[in-house]
């Protein structure tokens, strides 16, 4: 069954999705989140979209919610390095994500959770 | 159907000249040659007139859809319409060849009154289906130039400013419709991208009104960069505009608003200087 890799980085957790999502990998994905960081009690989760070019509703609830459950867990949730044409396409469908952080880069992403963790 | 008769055609080789004439002077007495120069028009006329005596003379039906005729009336409206000439102006050309034409044709006619009547009418319908013509390739070419010139407005329109180290700038000026805070939206959100600019500043003073439709498409930009991962003033916020959308009702309070250019600049500064000594 095709994945997403999720790798771990210290005590975060770094996915980067590389391939095109598609409703049944959104919902592993979720999965195999959930039981990575419950086993690993990672801080942190860091999800790369920089290679995602298209998104749906679906897709994009689906980062909403991962971002969302994966807080209650107690791992600070970053969405990083979306492209212009997925942020424009989010907000023309009503997707503000609220409550989502964001970052620029995986870079800029790290030094925020990092900053979050230390705070806290 | 009648068809165009040899004698007319014959009458109308012999007189070139004769008819170049009147129809200058016809065109002159109605200003149709308005930033034309003297020598141009005349070459236009009688290239016009030789290319209509031979492609009436090549073409089997009296409509005379000489491909040569028609190419040549398509790049004399062009050139009429880049030199700002109004589609009247344009058609005239055609139509004021009338006059002289049939003073001619009635000349030559004058003792067949039958044959007269029925040249005319030939003569009328082909004048008549060129100037549609022309008409027509005029309006094809306006409409370029429009197309063109919204292109470059619009393009011109966007001008991304990188302001300080991590801060872009973009003035806006003019009314937003949708397709320009579009091109707005999409540049800006690329520029960020390019640059890895922390914070963008929309600097509203150039917008004459804000609206509900201006207030949505500023709500849009400022949420796509939010979700890309950087911040977004809004400034040049004047005290008319503020009362415009506390009257309407709109809520800006996701938004962070400054008065000035320089105020916001001074707060992304001071947010990039928090964010490096808390990272430092």
């Amino acid at each position: 069954m095709e994945r997403i890799p999720i790798l771990q980085m210290g005590e975060f957790l770094l996915v980067t999705i590389q391939v095109d999502m598609h409703d049944q990998l959104a919902l592993n994905l979720q999965e195999d989140l959930t039981d990575r960081i419950s086993r690993t009690s990672a801080r942190g989760v860091l999800i790369d979209i920089s290679a995602l070019d298209m998104v749906d509703s679906f897709i994009g609830r689906m980062i909403a919610s991962i971002s969302g459950l994966s807080r209650i867990m107690d791992a600070e949730t970053m969405v990083v390095g979306m492209q212009p044409a997925v942020a424009i396409t989010l907000v023309e469908l009503g997707l503000t994500l609220p409550g989502v952080s964001t970052a620029l880069n995986v870079e800029r992403g790290m030094q925020v959770l990092r900053k979050r963790v230390a705070g806290r | 159907m009648a068809t165009l008769q040899g004698s007319t055609l014959e009458a109308i080789k012999n007189n070139q000249d004769q008819l170049l004439d009147q129809w200058i002077n016809s065109l002159e007495s109605n200003g149709a040659t308005r930033n034309l120069k003297e020598h141009e028009l005349r070459q236009q006329t009688s290239g016009f007139l030789q290319l209509l005596a031979n492609g009436l003379q090549q073409a089997d039906d009296a409509t005379g859809n000489a491909e040569e005729v028609r190419r040549f009336l398509e790049k004399l409206s062009a050139s009429r319409a880049q030199l700002g000439h109004d589609s009247h102006q344009t058609a005239y050309f055609i139509f004021a060849l009338k006059g002289p034409l049939f003073s001619l044709l009635q000349r030559v006619y004058a003792d067949q009154p039958a044959l007269l009547a029925e040249q005319l009418l030939v003569v009328s319908e082909l004048l008549d289906s060129l100037g549609m013509h022309t008409v027509r390739a005029y309006q094809i070419t306006r409409e370029a130039v429009i197309r063109r010139q919204q292109e470059e407005l619009l393009e011109l329109s966007t001008p991304v400013v990188k302001l300080w180290d991590g801060v872009l700038a973009l003035p806006l000026i003019g009314t937003l419709d949708s397709q320009r805070s579009q091109t707005v939206m999409e540049s800006l959100l690329q520029r960020i991208v390019d640059t890895g600019a922390e914070i963008a500043i929309i600097d509203i003073t150039g917008v004459p009104t804000v609206d509900t439709l201006v207030a949505q498409h500023l709500l849009k930009t400022v949420t796509a960069i939010r979700l890309m991962g950087a911040d977004c003033i809004i400034s040049g916020v004047r005290p008319q505009i503020a009362q415009t959308i506390v009257h309407l009702g709109l809520d800006l309070s996701s938004i962070t608003t400054k008065a000035n250019l320089a105020d916001a600049l001074k707060l992304a500064i001071k947010r990039l200087d928090v964010g490096d000594s808390a990272r430092g």
